[in-house]
């Protein structure tokens, strides 16, 4: 009794000490998305590299496949390119691109230029799919399943731990 | 109250550098006055996701110049402000409103502030109290230099 009036402020600054380290460790750009656990917003966009030839989310159920939101002019998506475009490799899933703001011809070229990581790309010129997306930080990656729905949402590059760590195990989970 | 003389310091100091810029930046032309006031009056409840600490009627990012177009056609189409508030929560969460909604998750951030002023009112009270009531020996004696 006598030394809980020294060890009472000594616990309340820990406790303090412990909230103020972990909300150092949080990262504000990580906003959790809403849409986890939801049906995919609905959208017909024309293919980058078809325009006459559009693509509907519909037309993509039925099997787990990832949306990857980049553009021309995001420095962060160059920075990501080579794991996709390595990623793509692995045949894990159809991976398609949101080509997010962009001029077709522009992207078009960072296609032939970088590589193409994608099944295919859509061209979402005015941004308003993104929006349904909630996109605010090219490049942004979705995991959506066989009925849908979005299981995953990574802000910014991916990077091999979050493939490894997260995406793999997700995407055999989804097709086991 | 913060946030009202926040804006006014940025509205002096944006004020001050269009001035020394020139003011190249142009007014956007305005068609309709009343549903602009109402755009911006939405606007300013929301959070430009880009640029953290500001909202989307100050912000000049891509994106929130996008969502004020949406606000704009929604409102043209005739939605409530509640419409498309939850327009706007469905697709970037509780994190886009600047007046979050009172739930379980951030019963903390609406009642933290007013607990901790209350727990130290409090205990300022009692300790004050305790000391009023103890005799005058519990304390040390005034400077014996002072009074000769």
């Amino acid at each position: 009794m006598k030394y809980l009036k020294y060890l009472l402020p000594m616990a309340i600054f820990l406790v303090l000490v412990l909230f103020l380290g972990a909300g150092l460790r949080l990262d504000p750009k990580e906003v959790p998305s809403p849409l986890i656990g939801k049906p995919a917003p609905a959208f017909s966009l024309a293919r980058l590299d078809g325009p006459e030839q559009k693509i509907s989310r519909d037309a993509l159920l039925g099997q787990v496949w990832m949306l990857n939101v980049w553009a021309s002019w995001c420095v962060a998506c160059r920075q990501e390119h080579p794991l996709l475009v390595e990623f793509a490799k692995s045949k894990t899933l159809p991976i398609y691109g949101l080509n997010y703001k962009d001029q077709r011809a522009a992207g078009l070229k960072w296609l032939a230029d970088f590589g193409n990581p994608y099944t295919a790309s859509l061209s979402d010129t005015d941004g308003r799919v993104g929006i349904d997306f909630g996109v605010y930080g090219v490049p942004e990656t979705f995991i959506i399943d066989r009925q849908g729905v979005v299981r995953f949402k990574h802000t910014g590059p991916l990077t091999p731990e979050v493939i490894r760590t997260e995406i793999e195990p997700l995407v055999r989970k989804l097709n086991g | 109250m913060v946030k009202s003389s926040l804006k006014l310091l940025l509205a002096g100091v944006l004020t001050f550098v269009q001035g020394a810029a020139g003011a190249n930046d142009a007014a956007p032309a305005v068609d309709d006055p009343v549903l602009e006031a109402r755009m911006t009056a939405i606007a300013s409840e929301l959070r430009c996701l880009v640029c953290q600490n500001q909202t989307i009627a100050d912000s000049h990012a891509d994106l929130a110049v996008d969502l004020r177009r949406q606000v704009r056609e929604m409102l043209q189409a005739g939605q409530t402000d509640q419409q498309i508030t939850d327009y706007m929560t469905a697709r970037y969460g509780d994190f886009v409103l600047y007046r979050p909604p009172f739930k379980t998750v951030t019963a903390l951030l609406w009642i933290g502030p007013a607990a901790m002023v209350v727990g130290g009112l409090g205990a300022l009270f009692v300790v004050l109290r305790r000391r009023s009531r103890m005799q005058a020996d519990h304390f040390e004696p005034e400077d014996p230099d002072a009074s000769t």
